[in-house]
C-alpha cells in the first residue's frame, strides 16, 4: 500500500504524531512523508529513524498552511498514486485533512484508534466514551485519507535511515491561500511534558476558580506529576489548552491518573481510559467518573487533595 | 457583512442515544436541539453583523421534522434559516454535507460563513475545512478571538503551545472554540419573533444534487461493524470520612510512584 504521513515541524522537530504515525505506516510498506515547515535536518533525522525513506517538503513562511498544503499534497498524491494518506488529530492536520478531502473528493475517516490495509482501508474509532468500537471501511476510489488520535500507535525508531528529500513548491492559490499568520505566542510550561509522565494530575470545573487551581499543581509538584484539565476547565481560560484532555485534548496512558472535580464526560473519558490506575475524587457519588475509577473517593477535593499533598510532603 | 452561520440539530445530548443495528446509523429522535457548540458561532455572527449593519443566515442540513433548534439559534437574533432536508441525505458522511451546505451558501450569497470547531455528537471536525475549500476561500479556524478589520478578519487561532495570530481578507470562513464568546440567551421577545422569521427548506435537487450523490450511495466510506469494549473492571468507591486521603496513598505505593 502505497501510503503518506502528513508531518509538521515544530521547533525543530517533526510532529510528534507524524512519527507514531510512521511507525505503524512502515509496516503496510514504503512511505513518504508530506512535511510543511522549516525543513531542518534533525526532523529529516527523526523522520528518517522512524521508517520515512523520502520526504517531499513544502516550506510555509507565514502562510496559513490549510489551503497551501491542501494543494501541494493533492498534486503529490496524484502524482505518486497514493493509497492512504494519514495525519495526527492535531489543528493543522485537521485543517490539511479536511481542505484536501473537498479538494479531491474523498471523505476523512477520523477519530482512527486503529488502522488495517488489507485491499481496503478499514479504521477503528471508539464513541460513546470508548465503550462501543466501529470500524469503518474507506469505499470507492483512492486515497484513503484517515486522522489518527495521539498515542494510537506509540513511536518506536526502526534504524538510522536518512530520507531523500524533495523540495515541493508553493501552489499559487490566489485569494484562498493568501490567509497569513503574523504573530506567533507560546505559553510557558513547567513540569513534565502530559503526553510522556508517569503521573498526570487532572482538574475539573468542580475546582471552582483559576484561584483554587493551585491544590492541582501543588500535588502535582509533590508526584512530579504533569497536570491536566478537562475542556470545562480551558474554556473557563484558568489554564492554557494545550492542557486539555479528551476527544479534542490529548490522549494520556500513564501509570497513575489522579483527577478531581471532573465529572467523567464520554469526551473526557476517551483521552485517559486507557491509564494504568485511575484514581478518582469527586463530591457527587453519581458522577460517571467512578465507573471508569479504580478507586474512587465521594467528597470535597477541597478536603481531600490538601491532605493527601500535605501527606506526600510528609514522607 | 452578509454572515452564513452554519448550525447543526442534534439529538439532546441528555438523553442517550443509540445505534441502529442494521443502518449502524444514530437513531434520531425527533426532538432536536441546537448543538451547543454552534451557540458560539451564532454569537460571533451576530456581534459581527450588529458592528457594521450586516445580516445572519443560518444555514442546517437536518431533517426538518423538528426546528427546536433553529428557532433556538433565531430567537438568539438571527435573521433568517435555510434549512436543507431530503430522505435522500439520511446516512450522508461528512463531505456530502459540506458539499450541500456550501452550496446553499453560495446560491444565498455570502461574506463570511461561520461555523463551529466540531459537532456534539458527529465530532468529525473537518466539515469547516471542507465547506471552506469547496467555496473556495482561506479558512481561520480553532478561533478563540475575533475581531474585524479593514476588509478581513483577524482570530486569536489555538496552538498546541499557544496560540498564533491570524488574518485573512474576506470572503472567509471562521471555525470558533467554545468560549470564543458568551452566548447570549435568547429574550421573550425574541422567542416571539423568531416564530415569524423566514425558514425556507430546499432538498438536494433544488442545489443540483442527484439522489446518488448524496446520502448513503454518495458517502466514500461504510460502517462494517459496531462492537463492545470490554468494561474496566469496577473499582472501590468509599466515602470520605476525613481519612480516606490514606486510601489514595497505598494505592500509590502500590503502583510504585512513590
Ligand atoms: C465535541 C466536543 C468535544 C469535547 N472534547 C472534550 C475534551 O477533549 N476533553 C474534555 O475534558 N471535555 C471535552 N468536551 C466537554 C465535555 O463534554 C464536558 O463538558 C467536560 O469534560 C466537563 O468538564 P468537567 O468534568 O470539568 O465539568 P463538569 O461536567 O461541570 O463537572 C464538574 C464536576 O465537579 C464535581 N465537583 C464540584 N465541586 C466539587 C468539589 N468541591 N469537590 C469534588 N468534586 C466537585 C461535580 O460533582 C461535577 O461532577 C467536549 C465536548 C464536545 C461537545
Ligand atoms: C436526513 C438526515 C439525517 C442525518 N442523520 C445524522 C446522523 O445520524 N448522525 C449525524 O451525526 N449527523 C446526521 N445528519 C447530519 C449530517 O450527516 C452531519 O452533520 C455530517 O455528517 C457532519 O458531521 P459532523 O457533525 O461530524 O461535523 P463536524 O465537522 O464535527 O461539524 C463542525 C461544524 O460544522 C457545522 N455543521 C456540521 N454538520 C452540519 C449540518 N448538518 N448542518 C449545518 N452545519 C453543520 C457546524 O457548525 C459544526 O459545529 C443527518 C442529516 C440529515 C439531513
Amino acid at each position: 500500500m502505497t501510503t503518506w504521513v502528513f508531518s509538521e515541524e515544530i521547533d525543530g522537530h517533526a510532529s510528534a504524531s507524524a512519527l507514531e504515525l510512521l511507525t505503524k505506516a512502515r509496516t503496510f510498506g514504503d512511505t513518504s512523508v508530506f512535511h510543511i515547515g522549516a525543513g531542518s535536518d534533525a526532523a529529516y533525522a527523526e523522520l528518517g529513524a522512524h521508517g520515512a525513506t523520502k520526504v517531499h517538503h513544502l516550506t510555509i513562511g507565514d502562510r496559513l498552511p490549510g489551503a497551501p498544503a491542501a494543494a501541494a499534497l493533492a498534486a503529490l498524491a496524484e502524482e505518486h498514486g497514493a493509497e492512504l494518506i494519514m495525519f495526527g488529530m492535531g489543528n493543522t492536520d485537521r485543517d490539511v485533512a479536511g481542505r484536501l478531502s473537498a479538494r479531491i473528493g474523498r471523505p476523512v475517516l477520523g477519530n482512527a484508534v486503529d488502522v488495517t490495509v488489507d485491499g481496503s482501508v478499514r479504521v477503528t474509532s471508539e464513541i460513546l466514551g470508548g465503550t462501543q468500537a466501529v470500524v469503518t471501511e474507506a469505499t470507492g476510489s483512492a486515497p484513503a485519507l484517515v486522522l489518527v488520535r495521539s498515542k494510537a500507535f506509540p513511536a518506536e525508531p526502526s534504524g538510522e535511515g536518512v530520507p531523500e528529500v524533495t523540495a515541493v513548491s508553493m501552489p499559487d492559490l490566489g485569494h484562498a491561500g493568501s490567509a497569513v499568520i503574523t504573530e506567533s505566542h507560546v505559553e510557558e510550561s513547567e513540569g513534565p511534558d502530559l503526553e510522556v509522565a508517569g503521573v498526570v494530575i487532572a482538574g475539573g470545573r468542580g475546582v471552582g476558580s483559576a484561584e483554587k487551581w493551585v491544590v492541582i499543581e501543588e500535588l502535582a509538584s509533590q508526584l512530579d506529576a504533569a497536570v491536566g484539565a478537562t475542556r470545562a476547565v480551558i474554556d473557563a481560560g484558568w489554564v492554557p489548552s494545550r492542557l486539555q484532555i479528551g476527544q479534542t485534548g490529548k490522549t494520556v496512558k500513564p501509570d497513575v491518573y489522579i483527577c478531581a472535580g471532573v465529572s467523567g464526560a464520554m469526551q473526557h473519558l476517551v483521552g485517559m481510559k486507557d491509564s494504568g490506575t485511575i484514581i478518582a475524587i469527586n463530591k457527587d457519588a453519581e458522577a460517571p467518573i467512578f465507573a471508569a475509577a479504580d478507586l474512587g473517593i465521594v467528597g470535597d477535593l477541597h478536603a481531600v487533595v490538601p491532605k493527601l499533598t500535605e501527606a506526600l510532603r510528609n514522607r | 457583512m452578509r454572515i452564513a452561520v452554519c448550525v447543526k440539530q442534534i439529538p439532546d445530548p441528555a438523553t442517550p442515544y443509540d445505534l441502529d443495528p442494521d443502518t449502524h446509523r444514530v437513531v434520531r429522535p425527533n426532538d432536536q436541539v441546537l448543538d451547543d457548540t454552534d451557540r458560539f458561532g451564532v454569537e460571533v455572527g451576530l456581534q459581527l453583523a450588529e458592528g457594521d449593519d450586516g445580516s445572519v443566515t443560518l444555514f442546517s442540513m437536518s431533517p426538518s421534522g423538528s426546528l427546536q433548534g433553529i428557532r433556538q439559534a433565531l430567537a438568539m437574533g438571527a435573521d433568517k434559516a435555510v434549512i436543507i432536508d431530503d430522505e435522500a441525505l439520511a446516512g450522508s458522511d461528512a463531505l456530502t454535507t459540506s458539499r450541500i451546505l456550501a452550496a446553499a451558501i453560495e446560491r444565498e450569497g455570502f461574506d463570511l460563513v461561520v461555523a463551529g470547531t466540531e459537532s456534539t455528537d458527529g465530532s468529525s471536525g473537518v466539515v469547516p475545512q471542507q465547506i471552506a475549500e469547496l467555496l473556495d476561500v482561506p479558512s481561520l479556524t480553532f478561533a478563540r478571538k475575533v475581531e474585524v478589520t479593514d476588509g478581513g478578519i483577524r482570530v486569536e487561532q489555538q496552538t498546541a503551545g499557544g496560540y498564533d495570530v491570524a488574518e485573512a481578507a474576506l470572503p472567509a470562513l471562521l471555525a470558533v472554540t467554545s468560549g470564543v464568546v458568551e452566548p447570549r440567551y435568547p429574550t421573550f421577545k425574541g422567542i416571539m419573533q423568531a416564530k415569524k422569521k423566514p425558514i425556507d427548506t430546499l432538498t438536494a435537487e433544488d442545489l443540483g444534487f442527484t439522489a446518488d450523490q448524496v446520502g448513503d450511495a454518495g458517502a466514500g466510506q461504510t460502517i462494517t461493524s459496531v462492537t463492545a469494549v470490554p468494561a474496566r473492571e469496577a473499582g472501590e468507591i468509599v466515602e470520605d470520612d476525613g481519612e480516606a486521603y490514606l486510601k489514595i496513598v497505598a494505592l500509590l505505593e502500590q503502583a510504585k510512584v512513590i
